[in-house]
């Protein structure tokens, strides 16, 4: 009976409680959700356009985030280092496409995706040559983005956000919509849609495979760049961020591998749900429960939607 | 005839090589050291690494060795890894060990089934199983100068120096955040022990590797919970996340106390002026004043022979290492004096660790004079259960801010003669201690 009471009950007690502390749940929940849709975008753009589960996404932010404060730290302006490590992400955009994407074209993809692992590993022994395997400290100061927080007395109590989170909030949202006009109305994202929807219809139209894949690529650098300033800057750049980068894996599975929409409102029910959970169902098992309890709300929704909120459905016959 | 003499002469070389390459393998004294230099543990394992590597270069470089043996270092990169840590004893155990230094309490626990078999001393310098300490149930583990629980001990003690008794936390709460794995579990059966004791609870916030950086809702537990005091058992990316997690939440930083593996210069500076009053646990000195660190700096830093970065010596971890290394030494120098031989085995190893002394006077004698406390190692205790201070952070570095602090002893060791008896009944046919103790252990 109590332990019903615990789970059926008792969180929602808190929850009216302490309304502050639930609002403030619900902002980190937001925040880190946001933080998950970004990730999970860098997934989706290369899947569109290549079908290929992109493993090296993660190591793909500790890169871009490493090489952004390694430049800093060589005495490059802030945005100058900013600037060349765009150049630097078009730089492995193109060597992708070059050395790993080309020469297994027409190949299965299960062998495109056992290359991103080849990928992950070479970006992980090649980070720590160039740049080491101390943690660096995120240049967010010297990139103008806010620090401190602010402190709302609300409800009884407090909820604080930080500044950088709030703006991680912006610049994520700004980023989602950028990509997705780009993706919608340009001429290059009507090339990406075909390209996603039939690579053979898409050549025979003059559409450039290899041009596509160096801009999705590039794309995909880009947001993993500024996933790795905003995760870099709440605690700092390290290796583990890569680990962090799995998280997106849920989200993929609740919004669907091709849609851009499905990785921001799957980033976003994925973080509100594990903080929520940790928060107020954690303490039943010990806490800790984060680590898992992403799979199991991704799992549950694909009890109802095997395709995902957003994905297509895919009938095949056998 | 000119292939039959060419035969003849390489037949002569090698029969006169042979024993002058043996000898020449011989005049080494082979040290493995199990690093990680990558993966998300690196901020911790690095100094640790440039530490110990450095000490072993300067007592080559400025001695020629230790007792007229050279030490041969080899790195072994574990990314703090279980699996890759036993790679890396597997392929080093044939090269006659003196000694092996793991760096990692889960590839500890996986050696020390090992270590007995094949005659290889374990070096778990305050890590590992707080129950090696046993030198009757585990003659080949070393854990000095403190076990994890004469830590939490340490940290007991201070919390109630600060209280004005332990009895002040009848009632309260105490937070323990941890890195959930073998090393953050490892001092929980000792805080549940103190709570029954001392009438307080005990929340448990475990952090999963793969949460190491994403600690949000832990923090927001700990606001929630409320504890008088935060303790904390972490290790790599998780330490310096939770300094500024802590800062970010408000908890008072001078309530939250890191174990002496949760106190590198890492770990409090990205928090920032917000990190100031972090306090953590600490057994060596922080700070390149010592005559063996400027030895380091002069006959292998300045000398291009280091992969320490400028500003790293000193550090704390940077100390850590060289203390795991001076150690190491003063193991062989004894190991050397009761065998009247240069090159030792790791049985002669294992002798020289349980006699270890380091006086004072010996700390000094070595160029670390006030660098450590005394230690003392016996046949029968492993450990010596010693003191440590405390540290707390001030913005910008390290300043010791408690005398040496004894762990509670007398709580301590029969829970861990309990702990080594419970080992021994679970890992059965555990092999009975044959080895004898020396007189002067």
């Amino acid at each position: 009976m109590h332990l019903l009471y615990q789970i059926f009950i008792d969180p929602f007690v808190q929850m009216g409680t302490a309304p502050d502390l639930f609002v403030q749940t619900l902002w980190e929940g937001l925040v880190t959700g946001v933080l998950y849709s970004l990730i999970a975008l860098g997934f989706v753009l290369i899947f569109k356009a290549s079908g290929v589960f992109n493993f090296a996404q993660g190591i793909m932010v500790v890169f871009a985030a490493l090489a952004l404060v390694g430049f800093y730290e060589h005495g490059v302006p802030a945005y100058l280092a900013l600037g060349l490590t765009i150049v630097l992400m078009l730089i492995l955009a193109f060597a992708v496409e070059r050395l790993i994407l080309r020469p297994l074209v027409n190949q299965a993809e299960i062998i495109l995706f056992m290359a991103t692992f080849g990928l992950t590993y070479f970006l992980i022994g090649f980070g720590e040559l160039i740049f080491g395997g101390d943690p660096k400290v995120m240049i967010s100061g010297a990139l103008g983005l806010p620090s401190g927080s602010y402190q709302i007395k609300t409800l009884g109590g407090f909820v604080q956000m930080q500044k950088i989170d709030i703006a991680a909030a912006i610049i994520a949202s700004l980023m989602v919509a950028s990509l997705g006009i780009f993706f919608q109305k340009t001429r290059i994202g009507r090339a990406l849609r075909a390209v996603a929807d039939s690579h053979r219809a898409a050549l025979s139209v003059g559409i450039s495979l290899e041009q596509i894949w160096v801009i999705v690529w590039f794309a995909a650098g880009i947001v993993a760049l500024a996933t790795g300033i905003m995760w870099g800057a709440r605690s700092n750049v390290s290796f583990a961020l890569e680990i962090i980068a799995l998280k997106a894996l849920p989200v993929l599975i609740l919004g669907g591998f091709t849609s851009i929409p499905g990785a921001i409102v799957g980033g976003i029910i994925i973080g509100l749900g594990e903080k929520i959970g940790e928060f107020y169902w954690g303490p039943l098992f010990g806490s800790g429960i984060e680590d898992w309890l992403a799979y199991v709300i991704a799992l549950v929704f694909l009890l109802f939607r095997p395709q995902g909120l957003f994905g297509e459905r895919i009938i095949e016959r056998i | 005839m000119r292939l039959k003499r060419l035969v003849l002469g390489a037949a002569l070389a090698t029969l006169i090589g042979v024993p002058a390459l043996v000898s020449q393998a011989s005049a080494e004294t082979f040290i493995p050291l199990f690093t990680y230099r990558t993966g998300p543990f690196a901020n911790s394992g690095t100094p640790i690494a440039n530490g110990m590597h450095d000490y072993f270069s300067m007592l080559n470089a400025r001695d020629g060795g230790i007792g007229g043996s050279k030490v041969a270092v080899e790195e072994c990169e574990t990314g703090y890894k279980n699996e890759k840590g036993v790679e890396c004893y597997e392929s080093v155990k044939g090269k006659h060990p003196a000694i092996i230094t793991p760096y990692s309490t889960g590839i500890t626990l996986a050696l020390i089934p090992k270590a007995a078999v094949d005659h290889i001393p374990i070096l778990s310098m305050a890590y590992g199983l707080s129950a090696s300490a046993v030198g009757k149930d585990f003659p080949w583990i070393f854990n000095p100068p403190a076990t994890y629980w004469d830590g939490l001990s340490i940290i007991f003690r201070y919390i109630g120096g600060k209280e004005g008794g332990l009895d002040k936390l009848k009632g309260k709460t105490i937070g323990y955040i941890f890195f959930d794995g073998g090393y953050g579990r490892e001092p929980l059966p000792l805080l549940h022990q103190f709570a029954k004791d001392y009438g307080f609870n005990v929340k448990e916030y475990p952090v999963p590797p793969a949460q190491m950086q994403n600690q949000s809702s832990i923090w927001l537990s700990v606001r929630r919970d409320r504890p008088a005091y935060m303790i904390m058992w972490g290790w790599g990316a998780m330490n310096p996340t939770a300094v500024q997690e802590a800062a970010k939440t408000g908890y008072p930083m001078d309530h939250f106390i890191g174990i002496w593996w949760s106190g590198s210069e890492d770990d409090a500076r990205p928090a920032g002026p917000a990190g100031k009053g972090y306090l953590s646990l600490n057994f060596n000195a922080v700070g390149a004043n010592f005559p063996a660190l400027q030895d380091i700096k002069k006959y292998v830093i300045d000398k291009g022979n280091s992969q320490t970065p400028k500003g790293q010596l000193g550090e704390n971890f940077y100390n850590r290492g060289v203390l795991n290394a001076a150690v190491i030494a003063e193991g062989i120098r004894n190991a050397q004096k009761l065998t009247g031989k240069k090159d030792i085995t790791g049985d002669e190893m294992r002798r020289g660790m349980e006699s270890l002394k380091i006086t004072a006077a010996r700390w000094k004698e070595i160029g670390l004079g006030g660098f450590a406390a005394p230690m003392a190692v016996s046949c029968s205790d492993h450990n010596g259960h010693h003191s440590a201070y405390v540290q707390q952070w001030d913005g910008t570095k390290w300043v010791k801010v408690s005398d040496w602090i004894a762990p509670m002893k007398d709580k301590v060791e029969p829970l861990l003669d309990a702990a080594a008896a419970d080992y021994v009944k679970k890992n059965q046919p555990w092999p009975k201690r044959t080895e004898a103790c020396d007189k002067s252990s």
